[in-house]
């Protein structure tokens, strides 16, 4: 069975087929947010610090850290976020740069066991970015492209993918802590971007037998009504198999269609986490004959 | 059934025709932008004339829309197919009748860099736009953007990066061209997820275009201003 676990150091979570979908919340990131990139260079974290305390309100089980700026000191503002983060919030961190010192820096001050976003097939990368995740314990997304770019065809992205995962077994990372991101396109532009997906993420859970990741925004990128686009996305997704995503957990659709995946896939027993965010609250006066047994304590369960 | 009603394009005025070409572009229908340009040819119109009151008209429309947010990237996509259909019965003739261009293109992304959703999308709607665009792929090095500046010479050079890793190679690229004293020959507009203006005026590009909507508008400008210049 295959299990990631990533922790802070008061949370563990767990990233594995048996277990509800990990919802990596993906709004800590000043890619295309002009005001957040602007105070971010200059050290303003205020906006960080609402983004990571909503995102995780709104049922974020981790959340993505990305300080990619132009023209800033990325090494030096990814630790100083990963820091406040974790001083605000208990979830594990998800450390996002494609810059290795930022990683490096980030890890260095990161409490617990994080996950490394991302590596991926080009040499350079997995020659550079590997070696950190094994030094930290950290876990790593390992992003299905390489020098050659990204396949369209699903088969070439599964044999990057498989690359990838033997080369951290090289380097003594375990394949359980190899997290792949099939690379989600969007479907504006390309009309199989879902199909590749779906496919790939089937053949990395029963073949390659490893957890996967996306972001899952991409697909519908360029069109109307996006978070319902996302959320149909996020559900044959999770219905292929895939076990965790970098997605805004700030809507609902999202997060009702994750939650309704889980009641789907088993992995949200007896329907309890469903049951206890949708039952209907009851009136006083409708409580009618239940009345009496109101102040009736229930046993509970001890929790799995 | 939906209900279609078929129109006689060869029976419709220049002006009726013309009007109607800017609704097939809009709603990307290659073959009767093929069909509606050889009426017009066949009528005796000048190759630029179809190409700017029929096409580059029409595509201004689908641009405005599309930055509004009316039209999206699909329908978008449709629109500049469509186009690139009538370019390419056009294209031939425009060059033996030396008539002026839109302008030319060589885009590319940067070294190191593989991702090119979005430098395609560019270069397909500056095509729907009438340019000329040669488009070099993913991971260019330097060498690659002088060659082809040398065999395209084009007014435009375009240059894409979706990491911030890979983005500071732009100014790599625009330092070769300043030490080759070419810099000026060029317009050099750049773009990608991660950039912003800042970065843009940093390196010395003539300008960061959000996105592809933008880009179109942005090129048009700079081509005018490059022409009235000279």
């Amino acid at each position: 069975m295959t299990e990631t676990v990533l922790s802070s150091p008061t949370r563990t979570v767990v990233i594995g087929y048996e277990k509800p979908f990990c919802v990596i919340g993906e709004r800590i990131n000043p890619t295309g947010r002009k005001l957040l990139a602007a105070e971010m260079a200059l050290g303003d974290y205020s906006r960080v610090e609402a983004d990571a305390l909503t995102q995780v309100q709104a049922g974020a089980h981790m959340l993505d850290v990305n300080a990619g700026i132009p023209l800033a000191d990325e090494p030096k503002i990814l630790a100083e976020v990963v820091q406040l983060v974790q001083s605000l919030t208990d979830v594990p961190l998800v450390l996002d740069s494609s810059i290795v010192a930022a990683l490096d820096s980030a890890l260095a001050v990161y409490k617990g066991r994080p996950l490394v976003n991302s590596v991926t097939g080009e040499e350079d990368r997995l020659e550079t970015v590997l070696p950190l995740v094994k030094k930290y314990d950290a876990a790593v997304v390992a992003i299905s492209n390489d020098e050659t770019g990204i396949s369209e065809d699903p088969d070439v992205r599964y044999a990057v993918a498989k690359k990838i995962v033997e080369r951290a077994e090289d380097y003594g990372i375990a394949r359980c802590d190899v997290v792949v991101d099939p690379l989600v396109m969007p479907i504006g532009a390309i009309g199989l971007a879902g199909r590749q997906v779906f496919s790939i993420v089937h053949r990395l859970r029963t073949e390659l037998k490893v957890n996967t990741t996306c972001g899952a925004s991409n697909i519908s990128f360029g069109l109307p009504n996006r978070q319902g686009l996302n959320a149909a996305f996020l559900t044959m997704a999770i219905g292929a198999g895939m076990t965790s995503a970098i997605t805004s957990p700030l809507h609902p659709e999202i997060m009702t269609a994750i939650m309704a995946a889980n009641v789907m896939m088993g992995t949200d027993r007896e329907c309890r986490t469903w049951i206890s965010k949708f039952r209907e609250p009851v009136s006083d006066v409708e409580r009618g004959e239940r009345a009496g047994r109101r102040n009736r304590v229930r046993r509970r369960r001890v929790a799995l | 059934m939906e209900n279609i009603d078929e129109i006689d394009l060869s029976a419709l005025s220049d002006d009726e025709l013309v009007e109607q070409m800017h609704d097939d572009l809009y709603d990307g229908l290659k073959e009767e932008i093929e069909e509606g340009t050889h009426i017009l040819l066949d009528r005796g119109w000048e190759p630029y004339a179809v190409l700017q009151d029929a096409l580059v008209e029409g595509m201004r429309i689908v641009g405005i829309d599309f930055r509004d947010g009316i039209l999206f990237v699909p329908e978008v996509l449709m629109s500049a197919n469509a186009m690139k259909g009538g370019m390419a019965i056009l294209r031939p003739l425009l060059a033996e009748t030396g008539a002026p261009t839109v302008g030319k293109m060589v885009i590319g992304t940067v070294k190191g860099d593989i991702h090119d959703i979005g430098k395609n999308l560019v270069a397909m709607m500056l095509e729907g736009a009438g340019f000329e665009v040669i488009n070099l792929g993913i991971n260019n090095p330097v060498e690659n953007y002088l060659n082809a500046l040398e065999e395209h010479k084009p007014e435009l050079l375009g240059m894409s990066a979706l990491l911030t890793t890979t983005m500071p190679y732009m100014k790599v690229v625009i330092d070769t061209l300043v030490e080759q004293s070419i810099r000026d020959d060029y317009i050099v507009v750049v773009g990608g997820a991660p950039l912003n203006e800042e970065f843009g005026n940093a390196i010395g590009a003539d300008a960061y275009c959000r996105d592809a909507a933008v880009a179109v508008e942005t090129c048009k400008e700079l081509v005018a201003e490059m022409r009235a210049a000279n």
